[in-house]
């Protein structure tokens, strides 16, 4: 008898970039079905979508102990190349496409505004929290504030400031929190915030800053949003980068003394 | 197919490129706005007219096979995400990002009155 199971197993190991193409597929399927006939429409199919590949990757996390989510299960490697950074950049270019320039003029100087607005916030809020959670020296308090701007700013201002590897992955955890409310709170938020109009979303993106937690946010709202949130947050981890390690720290440093 | 493909890519390349040399030039080791640039090439490129009828045919079918792809790489993005040990690194991290998040949102309806104002302003202006 041949071992059906490693067969299967193996084959979707190999054929992974693929795998990952049907089980994506599954999951639409699913969240469609739970979309229309569970919540009668009331919650956006993609939404559904983004919370079960969530799920998944809590499951993939637990069992495997990686850092990939579900992408660790050796036959599911190929979300990770889908769901990958490249290809999410690629993607959301695309979605450029059916943008308008005139529209992202009208934004102008707010659009800007709110990228300061939005690294200064995010930073001021994480500070306070590990500030009140126990965090005293501005080292620490200033990369877990560095980290809940996006993941990628905390460890690159607790690397240059000199930050325990301890703090580090706390303000990557804060981080990846920040993205992952994003992208579960935004389809539940966006009347209530007026997001709307290309305007309104450029200025959500400056203020929110993670392109994954932006642009998957604003695919579950109104997917012809994207392209202008995306806009937006690109620029955000950058001055994020720039703002932490220099101004930023040197402000907690004489807040805390 | 291919042609709205490789203008994607283009587009993609040239942008991070742009990103890359803006921050070397701001003494960062990273990719600053990048997709942002690689965006507004290709807004240039699909906004004109000139340019978009020198397109070959078959470029726009390549373009809207990307932007239809993008939710399923987005819903494959989240599935990769570290939620895990985010989660169990403890309640620090996970109030931090809350409470940014909250924060964030609070302020998306003041910065669209100000975004507002501005409008009426300048339209106030032109007449």
């Amino acid at each position: 008898m041949p071992d059906f199971v490693k067969i299967l197993v193996d084959l979707l190991s190999s054929n992974s970039l693929v795998t990952a193409f049907l089980v994506v597929g599954i999951i639409s399927l699913f969240a469609n079905f739970v979309s229309a006939k569970i919540t009668r429409g009331r919650i956006h199919a993609s939404a559904i979508a983004i919370f079960v590949g969530l799920i998944l990757a809590y499951i993939g996390g637990s069992i495997t102990g990686g850092t990939k989510g579900f992408s660790d299960i050796g036959m599911f490697a190929g979300i990770a190349i889908l769901g990958g950074s490249s290809l999410r950049d690629y993607a959301i270019i695309a979605t450029a496409n059916g943008a308008k320039f005139s529209e992202i003029k009208k934004c102008g100087f707010v659009g800007i505004f709110s990228l300061f607005v939005g690294v200064i916030a995010s930073f001021v809020a994480g500070g306070v929290v590990a500030y009140i959670m126990g965090y005293r020296d501005a080292v620490s308090v200033a990369t877990i504030a560095a980290g809940t701007v996006t993941f990628v700013v905390g460890p690159v201002t607790g690397t240059a400031i000199g930050a325990t590897s301890e703090v580090i992955t706390i303000s990557i955890a804060a981080g990846v929190i920040k993205s992952v409310a994003v992208m579960m709170l935004t389809p539940f938020f966006a009347k209530r915030i007026g997001l709307k109009t290309p305007q309104s979303a450029m200025i959500f993106g400056g203020l929110m800053g993670t392109t994954s937690g932006t642009s998957a946010g604003l695919a579950a709202t109104d997917p012809k949003l994207v392209p202008y949130g995306a806009m937006t947050a690109t620029f955000y981890t950058g001055l994020g980068c720039l703002l932490c390690p220099s101004v930023l720290y040197a402000i907690t440093k004489l807040i805390l003394g | 197919m291919i042609y709205g493909t490789a203008l994607l890519a283009a587009c993609m390349l040239c942008g991070s490129y742009m990103g890359n040399i803006l921050g070397a030039l701001l003494g960062l080791n990273s990719d600053v706005g990048g997709v942002g640039f690689a965006m507004l090439l290709l807004l240039l490129v699909t906004n004109s007219k000139k340019l978009s009828e020198k397109l070959p045919k078959g470029t726009s079918e390549g373009l809207n096979f990307w932007s239809g792809m993008f939710l399923p790489i987005i819903i494959a993005m989240s599935a990769g995400q570290n939620v895990y040990s985010a989660i169990s690194s403890g309640a620090l991290a996970v109030v931090a990002g809350l409470a940014a998040t909250v924060l964030a949102f609070i302020l998306v309806p003041v910065l669209g009155l100000m975004s507002k104002k501005n409008t009426v302003d300048n339209a106030g202006e032109e007449e």
